[in-house]
């Protein structure tokens, strides 16, 4: 193995980095007297007129936010940062039922189980010719390897897909111009194989671990998501990814930390190199050797979990193997650019020509040269190799480095002016400047300690030049305290002049990390406002209280019941007897918008679940106690919603009370 | 924020709130168009209603009243009854001798226009205290289930 000759180890200078930063960290803004310090000096007078939304009006945008740790997604409307949902994903959610409901809970099985949380990190929308199509947006869960795609006509997760040999999701879940991938690369390597191969020593882990990226295939039909590919990678971190587009299209772009194959305090010993690198993936063609059969199946166990909407169900695929392309072998499908220390952010500009690392221990951000790098890979102008893969000549494929931008470059977006906004981590601020001249136009503080940004259609080919959004890790004192857990904070600032200007601080769910922000008019045709009953197909739909009964089948009892305003039908079951289990398959007979029913009842060890209008949703239920127990629609329907109740007899087990079920009087008088 | 900028700002919201240019209400977007749904013109319907002109009434129709009764049996039964008891709503026995069927077709099809607009429909919310759910129907099938009320 060649290591290149600017990756010298330099224990110092990184010692001294670190310790600035964390000494930084609170400090900068205090110091930096020349900078606006409150929101008094921040906010200009107009800034409420920008963001005030008028009652009854609408956001002009949508912001898919992640929810980090809640393992979520918010969609909040811009400029007013209105929260308008959460969409449960990764995480059961016992407001709707999901990973709650006989439905739903497939949604959230993987190779290790139910997994009933994950951390939820990248909003990435789906692309039509490089811009959103308003269609799909994807998040992935960085803890238990998944990505998961969201409808964005009925704002429901309809796929989640398991990511074999991989541990850790966090280079994920970048789009292709036409959304025919997406990505998925490990943030941590490990060693794969066999039982005997994985149970190794970790200090092993130069010899041992290996790293993935794979390639996630949406049908675009279906939404199902299945792995076309997946290629083998050294031993390294990857931490996130852009795809190239125009000139760059068939090109996918990760970044990586711990070339060093640090096993143990990485915080120091993966911070040695001078330079860690941005992997390029000429994906086209990795492709194109997938189809010509050059690649391997090997093991990769993994699900496939897919949201039936004509049954309401989800469906599992288990699935044992995976291609995997070997690069070494290949030769010409991946390539590594040297990127100063430990880049975060790797983000390509609308026109495709240019590719920002965002080092986060750097002093500087390089951008890159899409033109230069295939000049550098067609003249062979590698200045080493690191196992086996070319490194091209960092300075051969430069386009050049924005000096002093600030401390801690996090991650870049764009508008279509040729500009250029840099989250910086430790400085605390937005740093705009200029992609061509690499020079640094303005800067403003954020509240405190941003991670990523956002500007609209910010990493597409058309960016909508109105706003960038900054997702800070801190909030401290910027909203009334709740204890020692603070909420966590978005701020929305102004790009429309040559200056940015503070407009709005708004709190969020979760730890917001990435985010999407796009005009509202691309989502909004796609409205799904209510589920046809003739169109469902759920195996217990009762299409009419004709259709409610109640039926066992030796100790399970399955409960087909109806909700409209304002009744269950049945609302009295009796024979119901300790040791059942119980299935309340419920049908919403609503045909009509914001006519949601819930359902509950007492002493359920589960969750209540929401019935949209003309769907079938099912919650099990074993009773605990001999006696009558009350259920209730748990959703203001209607001003006889308190009244919208029922009850079941439970009676001793092997008791002969005789199972029987009505609602009272409907037909009398016919 | 200082008494000066808090001022300034208050001064636009309450220009802003004024409306300042904008003509007439800002209706949410799939909202029908003014002037298209609900509102008055002059003859005691609202606009775009379903009039009498738009119904006739011939021979029972057996396949309507059988696809009426389909429907009536998923969207409908669970709120009204085919004898004369109210249920959540009222009773259809005779349905078609006490109301035009014109009222009728309106109250399945345009439920949230007359109860806006309508001076019965809004008596009938006053007895049953539901809103009655738009179930969606299709003028079609709306004109079918006004076929198996007849038979009632």
């Amino acid at each position: 193995m060649h290591i290149p000759a600017n990756m010298k180890r330099s224990i110092k200078l990184t010692g001294a980095v670190l310790a600035g930063a964390s000494a930084l960290f609170l400090t900068v803004n205090m110091l930096n007297g020349c900078r606006p310090t409150t929101t008094v000096t921040a906010v200009t007078g107009d800034a409420a007129a920008k963001v005030y939304v008028k009652p009854g009006s609408y956001d002009e945008f949508y912001n898919f936010v992640s929810g980090g740790f809640s393992g979520q997604m918010g969609v909040y409307g811009l400029p007013s940062g209105r929260l308008l949902r959460e969409i449960p994903v990764f995480s059961q959610d016992p407001e709707s039922g999901w990973g709650y409901t006989e439905e739903s809970k497939p949604m959230l099985m993987t190779t290790h189980g139910f997994i009933p949380w994950d951390d939820a990190h990248h909003p990435e929308m789906s692309l039509t010719d490089g811009s959103h199509d308003g269609r799909w947006v994807f998040i992935n869960g960085n803890n238990t390897p998944r990505v998961a795609l969201i409808d964005l006509g009925t704002f429901k997760t309809k796929s989640i897909i398991e990511i074999p040999n991989s541990a850790g999701n966090h280079s994920s879940p970048f789009t292709t111009p036409n959304t025919e991938y997406i990505v998925a690369g490990t943030r941590f390597s490990i060693p794969m194989g066999s039982d005997a191969e994985r149970d190794v020593p970790v200090d092993s882990y130069k010899d041992t671990f290996k790293g993935t990226v794979s390639f996630i295939h949406p049908e675009p039909e279906s939404g199902r998501l299945s792995i076309a590919f997946q290629i083998k990678a050294p031993g390294i971190d990857f931490d996130l990814a852009h795809s190239g587009k125009g000139p760059s299209d068939g090109w996918m772009f990760f970044s990586c930390y711990n070339t060093e194959k640090a096993h143990s305090l990485k915080e120091v010993n993966a911070s040695q190199n001078d330079k860690d690198f941005i992997m390029a993936v000429n994906w086209r063609k990795a492709e194109q050797y997938a189809k010509e059969g050059r690649g391997m199946k090997v093991p990769g166990r993994h699900y496939s979990n897919w949201w039936n909407e004509e049954t309401h169900t989800a469906e599992s695929t288990i699935h044992d193997e995976v291609l995997q392309l070997d690069p070494v072998e290949l030769g010409d499908i991946v390539y590594f650019m040297p990127c100063p220390k430990s880049p975060h952010g790797c983000d390509v500009n609308p026109t495709g020509e240019f590719i920002v690392g965002s080092g986060k221990l750097a002093a500087l951000v390089p951008v890159f040269s899409f033109a230069k790098i295939q000049d550098a890979i067609a003249g062979k102008d590698f200045e080493g190799e690191y196992d086996g893969i070319p490194v091209l000549t960092y300075e051969s494929v430069l386009h050049g480095e924005v000096k002093k931008p600030g401390l801690g470059p996090l991650h870049t977006e764009f508008d279509s002016k040729g500009n250029a906004y840099t989250s910086m981590f430790v400085s605390s601020e937005i740093v705009k400047w200029n992609v061509q001249t690499l020079e640094v136009l303005d800067r403003i503080p954020t509240y405190y300690s941003i991670g990523h940004l956002t500007v609209p259609g910010g990493d597409t080919k058309t960016p909508y030049d109105k706003y960038v959004i900054a997702y800070n890790k801190i909030t401290k004192d910027r909203y009334l305290p709740t204890g020692p857990e603070l909420t966590q904070s978005a701020q929305l600032y102004s790009i429309e002049g040559d200056k940015m200007e503070l407009l709005l601080d708004f709190p969020t769910t979760g730890e917001p990390h990435y985010a999407q922000a796009t005009p509202a008019d691309l989502i909004r045709p796609r409205e799904v406002k209510f589920y046809k009953i003739e169109e469902n197909h759920h195996p217990h739909v009762s299409k009419g209280e004709k259709e409610t009964k109640v039926e066992r089948k030796g100790n399970e009892v399955h409960v087909k019941m109806t909700t409209i305003r304002s009744h269950l039908t049945p609302d009295v079951i009796e024979g119901i007897r300790m040791g059942d289990v119980v299935y309340f398959h419920v049908t919403n007979l609503e045909q009509d918008w914001d006519v949601p029913h819930g359902f509950a009842i007492k002493g359920n060890n589960n969750a209540e679940m929401l019935i949209m209008p003309g769907e079938t949703q099912t919650l099990r239920w074993e009773p605990t106690h001999v006696g009558v127990v009350p259920m209730y629609c748990t959703d203001f329907c209607s001003a006889l919603h308190q009244e919208m109740q029922g009850y079941v007899r439970v009676s001793p087990a092997g008791s002969s009370t005789e199972l029987k079920w009505y609602t009272a009087s409907v037909d009398a008088g016919s | 924020m200082s008494t000066k900028h808090l001022m300034g700002t208050l001064v636009i919201i309450v220009l802003a709130a004024c409306g300042g240019g904008d003509k007439g209400p800002k209706l949410p977007p799939g909202a029908p168009p003014p002037g298209e749904l609900g509102k008055n013109d002059g003859s005691g319907k609202a606009a775009g209603l379903i009039t009498s002109e738009d119904i006739t009434l011939g021979e029972l129709d057996q396949g309507m009243v059988e696809r009426g009764n389909a429907i009536y049996d998923v969207k409908c039964q669970a709120c009204h009854s085919t004898g004369p008891n109210r249920v959540v709503g009222p009773g259809w026995k005779g349905i078609t001798e006490r109301r035009q069927p014109d009222w009728i077709m309106n109250m399945i099809l345009n439920i949230d226009v007359m109860l806006e607009t309508d001076p019965e429909a809004q008596k009938g919310l006053e007895e049953c205290l539901v809103r009655m759910p738009n179930q969606g129907l299709s003028k079609e099938e709306g004109r079918e289930v006004l076929e198996f009320m007849r038979t009632l």
